[in-house]
Order: C-alpha cells, then structure tokens, then sequence
C-alpha cells in the first residue's frame, strides 16, 4: 500500500428510520474495529447542515483519506455526500455508500438484532471496498455549442425554440413537409377549447422566425456518432446530406395512435373509427349527421394489448362528447346521406333538413318550458351520447370540471369490466353495442349511429432504428426509457442526449410543453458551460493483455472501443457508459471496470461472508 | 437444520433491480435478511468467473438482477448476462453443485415486492439445500475451483460472447447459426472446459495416469486422454514420470509459483 488507509465511517441514525430498527451505537462501535477505520460516529440526519458538517471537520480533523456513509440509497443521497467530500478536498471516488435504510431497517423492522448484524456487515463490505478505491480523475471534454432535436411536433419545436433563445444554433428535424406533428390531426383542445391549429399557429412562427433555428423539413437523420459535446451528425434534408457537430441532441419523435385492428368491429363498420378519425373528421367539419353515440375506452390499453393506461384518451372522449352536446353544429358534416363516414364528402353544402328540425325541436321545447327556460337548448339535445369504460380517469384540476360538465349535459358514463366488454355488431342495418350493465345486472343493447374507440398512444415502429441510431434504450412498452423516473425524467443514461414529449409516453400537449422546456433547458447546461466533466467509471483496457481479437469492440453498446494505433483494444472514454459488457466478455480478461473492478466486487463479497450471519 | 441461516450474496443492477431494492425499502416490503448487496451500474458486468469466486468465498447462494429484458440501461447488457448465467449455471452443475444456488432475476425498479418475494423465497429455497457443500467437501471444492479456471478460459468466454452475434447476425461467412446448434457447441465446449481445468486441479499436486483420470472426471478413458492431449498441446500438462507403459501426468505450474 502506497498510503496509510485513513477511514471515517458516519452511520446515520435518519431520526428513526434507521435509528429505530438497527442498534446505530453498536454499529458505530462495531465500525471503530474494522482494519483502517480511524474515526466512526453516528449522526441523527447525515444529509442535514450539522451532518454534512460533521463530515467536512473529520475529513480535516483526522485527515481521512476514505469516507463512508451508511445511510439511505446511493442513487438519491451519493452526489450530495460526494460533494461534501470533494469540498473538504476528499476526491470523490474515495467516498464509500452503504444503504442500511432502503435495504435494511426499512425491510427488516421486526428482525430487531438481525437487522443490526446485516448493518454490520453492510457496514463491513463497506470498508473492503473503501480499502481498494483509487482517486480518479474526470475528462473534460469541450462541448460544440450547437444542438439538434429530432422531430418537429409540439415537443420538438418547444425545445428547438428555447434552446436557440439561449443564443445557440438548432438543427430541427422533422420528416414531414410541415411541423406541427400529431396536433395537425387536432380539432379542437381541452382546456380551453381553442381550436388546434389556432393554437399551433404562433409556435409554427415562432420556429420559422427564429435565425437559431435551422429548419430541416422533409429531413431525417442517417447517421449519429460520438459522444457528449462531439456528436457527429449526419441529416437527409430533402435529399440533401448535411454533415455537422453538435454538442447535444434533443429526441422529440412523438407517439402514433394504436389502430385497433380486429376490436370492436372497426376493421368491419365504416363508422367505428378511433378517436383521432373522429377528430379529423370533427376538424374537417365532415361528421356525419348522428343521433346517437358511443365512445368505448381502453381499447387496446390497459393490460388489453398494450399495458399502460394512455392517459389522454379519457380527457380526449369527455372533450369530444361534449363537443357533440355543446358545439354539434360546428363539427357536423355537410353530407345529408347520413351515418358511413367514409362517403361523407368534404365540402358538401350544410344539410337544411337538420337546420329545419332543430328548428322545429327547438320550438317545441320553448313551448314546454315557459318563461325560466329562455336560454335556447342546444342543438344537439336529443343526440345519446355513452362512454363506455373501466373507469375514467379525469386526472387534474380542471379535467374533473370538464367530466362534471359532460354528466350535466346527460352524456352517460357507462362502466364496464375488462373481463366482460361490450360487443359490437350491426342488426337491421344499425350498429348496436351490447353491454352488461353492472349496476342494473342487465345484459342491455344501445343502438348507434357511430362508435369511437378511444385507443392508446404507441411508440411508432421507427423507435427502434432510432433507438440504435442514438443508442439511446427503449422500455418495454416500447418508448424511449428515460434514466430515472423521478429524479432524471428528461435525461437519457447515455450523457448529452434528452428526451421529450409522446416519444417518452403518452402526454397531452401541456405536459410535452414541460418536457420539452426541460429538456431544453438540460441541454443548454452543457452548451452555456462549454465543456463537460466525464465521470470516470469507464472501462480499463490492460494493453500488455489484449490481443487485439476485437470481440470487446462487437459487444460494446456505445462504440466507446476501438483498436489503435497498436493494435490493441482502446476505450473512448467519453463514450464509455462503464456498463462493464466489454470487461465480462474479453476472452483474455484484459479489461476491468474503474470503480467497480473484480478485485473490488470480490472484496465486497468476501467480506461479507466473513462472518457467520447471526 | 434449522439453525441454518443462508448466506446469500445479490449483485443488482443500479437502474432496475438496485432501485426495485430500493422501493421494496420505501414500501417497507420485509424480507429476510440473509442477502447482502453490492451494487453493480449493469449486470452485464458479472462475469461467470465472479460468481464462481464468490462461491468458493463460501456463498450458499448467489443472485444476479437485472433489468427485464428490452429494458436495459445500456440496451443490449442484459442479453449478455442471460448468456453468461446460462454458461455459470451450467458450470456450477458441472462441479456438483445444485444449479439452484444461482438464480438470475429480472427485476424492475418499480417492482419492489417482486424483489421482497424473490429474496424470501431464495433464501427459503436454499434453506432446504442447506449449506455449500463445498465447505465440508475437498473433493467438491478442486471441482469448484476446476469450474472457476474454466470459466476464465479464452474459448469459453470468447463463445459466450460471440454467442449473440453468431445467433444473431451470423457469422463473418453471414451464415445464421441456429440457436440449438449454437446451445450444443456451447454445451460441448463447457463440457470440455471444465473436464480439462478438472484434470488440471487434479494433477496440481499428484501425478496421475489417464485411467485414473478417466475415473476421478467420470469419463472414458478415450475422452480423457483427448483432454490430456489438448492440455499437453496448450503446454499445460506434461509427463512427469512413467510409470511402466503408463505415463503419469502433472499441471505446468504457470507463473513458477
Ligand atoms: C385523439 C387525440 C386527441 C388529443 N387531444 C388533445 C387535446 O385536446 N389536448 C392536449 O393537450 N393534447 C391532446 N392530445 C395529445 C397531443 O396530440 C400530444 O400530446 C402531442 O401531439 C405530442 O407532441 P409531440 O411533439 O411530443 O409528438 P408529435 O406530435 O407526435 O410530433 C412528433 C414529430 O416528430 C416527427 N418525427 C417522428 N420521427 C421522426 C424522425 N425519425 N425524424 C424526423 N422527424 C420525426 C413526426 O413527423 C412529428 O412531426 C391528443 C392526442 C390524440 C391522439
Ligand atoms: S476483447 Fe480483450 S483481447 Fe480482445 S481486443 Fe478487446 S481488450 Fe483486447
Ligand atoms: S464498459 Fe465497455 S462495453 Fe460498456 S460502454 Fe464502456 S467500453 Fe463499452
């Protein structure tokens, strides 16, 4: 050994998470006799002012060259710790965490002296791998002050906007003729009503005005390769190869709608169509006339076909029925001919007849209902309107408002269980939903003009090119896999690449509006800043071992391998994700991980089979 | 029996099933308090050779959790681990160890009682093995150690790692491997591996001849000296005395020690 190994250890007491189920003190005590531990003591909050100072002042009291903190988990608590460590001049690869909260006190209450034997040695394995820890240098890499977000929908143009109000250059690719993304397909939006292409107006604009922002229309990325700061890209705009750096890339490719083939008779009758179809049609003021209407939910999600619930449709159906009850005459369609979508025209002339009769409903009703009931009803009074589901999910403030709204104008929420859905076929030339009503216990029919089937959001089939393209992973539903739900949702694990939008999952726009102005403003961190500090969990390759066979270069995900100038095996450490594939592959064994080496697994292992568990 | 508490070692992935771990805390799952944790950024990093060396460090079980399949931080990482496991179980069988010992789980960071199920159940599971027979076991112990050398054999671990591509893409010819035949070739290069590092172990310190050999590895005396040929090829093995027209073997001590 080169140097003494000075270690402090700092059991956290987490007031009585930990405190109350693991005996803390003897913990302590025990940690004292450990080879190389020169100071241990417990703290009531480790992460608070008092805590942290604690162990700033033992760093330099009793100038530990090796830190460890047994408290909660490293993946929320380690850079916090690691901080104080770097501020009291510690390198923050000699600081050791041990988790006796998440893996111990907290899942072992009623274990009482067991639990405090495995902090013990937890504690133990600690300390064996804090023996064999190096300090470690991180790269710095310089960033190319540029950037490029792929797909040119809601989400994409947020984030090329914000990022080129920062000052910097946007590449914005978007393989269509037009931005706007799925929103085109829009009639009108929640909240707020406003009429989608109103709205999507002055973003539009604001992306074509903008001198950041380079527009690449009918465009598509053929080639991404690099790292942080260096990506080298290479776009298909219109035909032409554009070849560039940029320092980060903004991924906002959206979702497609699921079509249902094979559910509920929508390959078989022109008027079941989905949501989105209805919404076309709504937009391109094509509906046919209706007196009845049936909207069927989870079609396709919710452990159906695809897991997830898509979070939208719910809020898109109450939107739309009551569109039908409130706004009726401002989607209808100009067609007379009636209820098959596909033959209604689109620029056919208004049909009179249902002016006429409104006219002579309305008339009735005035009659009926005296002086009070001055407020003509709306047209579309006398239109059923059902929504079939498993539950409705109106999530958020105002969304509730709206489902409120749509009972009071008599639209009928109609539940029905997964394991017993509504049918759906024709009799005398008229579409009939079949259902079990559960409160009634009645097998019931509704007759219908049109059925709307309210299906999920999917990830679209070119996800996976793109995710190899970027090496960027997908989840198992198929969209793009962010690097922590909570704390990183906007990140990929792979540095330098974010992620926003429906690419991500189902969201409605203003959730995409966040998403994207997030991960505009995560991008922009390393462009204003310039360069980027690599973390040093990297792949070592022993040159004198490797015989060049190449094999560590095939299984690395990331192309953070190559062969040089020699012959041999060389990482690119600012490719390197540290995931360790090349080292466990080698045939030679020439490869270890930085930070997380065989030698420092085993001793981990080892010591915690030291001792006999009690 | 049934003071028997198991020793069980889990080497988590950090994304997923470190942070199934981690909810399983927050959710206060309780488990049995017999796994210790070392925390690993991707289970692709597990080599068979680690998981041998912790057995023979006195493991009665070892479990590897990583991410489900198509979930993977690092894409692809843990398709890998599902080959190497596959290459570790079947060498700790070979070594007459119950393959049960080592389980591969996937698991995801959201599913903290999928993990509080599996360790209870683990532990429980190897309650009922009882304790590595390797620590009461010489015997049992040379073929660990013969299991744990093969592991690190460029033959074994350059398939193991090819294994994919091959199945996969095909080979540099293009040609597709099917899956099965590439299982066998596997099978026969980890039967062959571990039957050689077994006659190394074995010859470390006694001169043996092939018919003892062949009934200490339980394999035909034809086999054997194949074996035996292979390892005096690989300048591993050599005649150290002869014994009437019987030749008597010892390892090549590499390294002088
Ligand atoms: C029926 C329906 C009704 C809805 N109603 C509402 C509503 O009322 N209110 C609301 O807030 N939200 C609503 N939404 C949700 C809303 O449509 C989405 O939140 C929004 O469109 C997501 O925007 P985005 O930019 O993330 O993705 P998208 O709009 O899908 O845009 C992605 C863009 O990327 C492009 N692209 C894809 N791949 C590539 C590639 N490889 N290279 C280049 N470009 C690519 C696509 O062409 C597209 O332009 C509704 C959704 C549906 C299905
Ligand atoms: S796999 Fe190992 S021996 Fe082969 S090139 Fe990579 S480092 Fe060198
Ligand atoms: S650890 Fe190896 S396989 Fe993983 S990213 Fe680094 S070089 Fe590639």
């Amino acid at each position: 050994m080169k140097e003494d190994i000075r270690i402090g250890v700092f059991v956290c007491h987490c007031g009585t998470n930990i405190g109350g189920f693991v005996d803390v003190p003897s913990v302590v005590e025990y940690s004292r006799t450990l080879p190389g531990v020169i100071y241990a003591t417990g703290n009531l909050y480790t992460c608070a002012e008092d805590g942290l100072a604690s162990i700033r002042d033992a760093i330099k009291e009793h100038h530990l060259n090796r830190v460890i903190v047994a408290s909660c988990t490293p993946r929320t608590h380690a850079p916090l710790f690691q901080g104080v460590c770097e501020e009291a001049g510690l390198n923050k690869y000699l600081f050791t965490f041990v988790n006796i909260r998440e893996h111990c006190s907290w899942v072992h209450m009623k274990e009482g002296p067991k639990a405090t034997e495995k902090a013990k040695d937890l504690v133990r394995m600690g300390v064996a791998r804090a023996q064999l820890l190096e300090p470690k240098e991180e790269a710095r890499i310089d960033v190319e002050p540029k950037a490029l977000v792929i797909g040119g929908g809601i989400s994409g143009m947020v984030a090329a906007t914000s990022i080129a109000n920062h000052g910097f250059p946007v590449y914005l690719v978007e393989k269509e003729a037009d931005f706007g993304g799925f929103v085109r397909n829009l009639n009108n939006l929640y909240l707020g009503g406003k009429d989608a292409t109103e709205m999507l107006k002055p973003i539009v604009d604001q992306v074509t005005s903008n001198k950041n922002i380079i527009k690449c229309l009918k465009s598509k990325v053929a080639g991404v390769d690099g790292f942080i700061g260096n990506y080298q890209v290479a776009l298909d705009v219109d035909g032409k190869e554009v070849k560039d750096k940029v320092g980060v890339i903004v991924l906002a490719t959206g979702a497609d709608e699921y079509v249902p083939e094979g559910l509920f008779g929508y390959d078989l009758y022109e008027n079941v169509v989905t949501l989105t179809e209805f919404e076309i049609l709504c937009k391109r003021k094509t509906l046919p006339k209706i007196s009845s209407i049936a909207f069927i939910q989870c079609v396709g999600s919710r452990g159906h076909v695809k897991s997830y619930c898509s979070r939208i449709c719910c809020n898109v159906a109450i939107k739309n029925a009551l569109n039908i009850a409130e706004n009726y005459q401002n989607i209808l369609g100009k067609d007379e001919r009636g209820a098959v979508v596909e033959k209604v025209g689109v620029d056919m002339k208004a049909p009179e007849e249902i002016a006429e009769r409104r006219r002579r409903r309305r008339g009735r009703r005035d009659r009926e209902g005296g002086e009070e009931e001055a407020e003509a009803p709306a047209p579309s009074e006398g239109i059923e309107i059902a929504i079939f589901n498993r539950d409705i999910m109106s999530y958020g403030l105002e969304h509730e408002l709206n489902y409120n709204k749509a009972r009071e104008k008599h639209v009928r929420f109609v539940r029905y269980s997964p394991a017993n859905p509504p049918k759906v076929y024709t009799e005398n030339g008229k579409l009939v939903v079949d259902y079990w009503h559960d409160t009634l216990k009645l097998q019931r029919k509704m007759n219908v003009d049109m059925i709307v089937l309210s299906t999920p959001l999917v990830s679209p089939p070119s996800a996976p090119g793109i995710s190899k393209l970027l090496k960027v992973p997908l989840g198992q539903d198929g969209f793009f896999l962010e690097a922590h739900v909570k704390l990183r949702p906007v990140d990929f694990a792979t540095d330098g690449i974010f992620v926003c939008g429906t690419a991500k999952g189902p969201a409605d726009i203003t959730e995409c509006v966040f998403q994207a102005q997030a991960a505009a403003s995560r991008a922009a961190i390393p462009l204003a800043r310039g360069y980027v500090q690599a973390e040093a969990l990297t792949a070592i390759v022993d040159a004198d071992i490797c015989t060049g066979c190449g094999t560590c270069i095939e299984v690395c995900p990331y192309g953070a391998l190559r062969k040089n100038m020699d012959g041999v095996a060389e990482v690119i450490v600012a490719a390197c994700k540290g995931c360790g594939c090349c080292g466990a592959t080698c045939p030679e064994g020439a490869i270890d991980l930085s930070h997380y080496t065989d030698s420092q697994l085993l001793a981990e292992a080892k010591a915690a089979l030291q001792e006999a568990i009690q | 029996m049934n003071s028997f508490e198991p020793k069980i070692i889990g080497f988590l992935c950090n994304w997923c099933s470190y942070a199934g771990a981690d909810l399983a805390g927050v959710s206060r799952f309780q488990y049995s308090p017999n796994i210790r944790v070392i925390r690993v950024m991707c289970s692709t990093r597990i080599s068979p050779n680690l998981v041998l060396e912790v057995f023979k460090s006195g493991a009665d079980g070892v479990i590897v959790g990583g991410c489900h399949i198509g979930d993977c931080h690092y894409m692809t990482g843990n398709y890998y681990t599902d080959k190497r496991m596959k290459l570790t179980k079947e060498l700790v069988e070979l070594a007459g160890i119950e393959p049960e010992r080592l389980a591969l789980e996937w698991i995801s960071a959201s599913e903290g009682e999928k993990f509080a199920r599996v360790v209870t159940e683990f532990v429980d599971r190897i309650r009922h093995l009882g304790p590595i027979p390797t620590k009461n076991d010489q015997k049992l112990m040379k073929r660990l150690e013969a299991a744990a050398e093969a592991s690190k054999l460029f033959r074994l671990r350059l398939l193991s790692g090819k294994e994919l591509r091959l199945t996969g893409k095909g080979n540099v010819y293009g040609e597709m491997i099917e899956a099965e035949k590439m299982d066998e070739i596997l099978d026969s290069a980890v039967n062959d591996e571990y039957d050689r590092s077994l006659i190394l172990e074995l010859t470390k310190n006694n001169a043996l001849s092939v018919k003892e050999l062949a009934s200490e590895i339980g394999k035909s005396a034809e086999a054997t000296l194949g074996h035996v040929a292979t390892l005096r090829a690989r300048n591993l093995l050599s005649i150290c005395s002869i014994d009437g027209f019987t030749p008597r073997y010892k390892a090549i001590r590499l390294g002088g020690a």
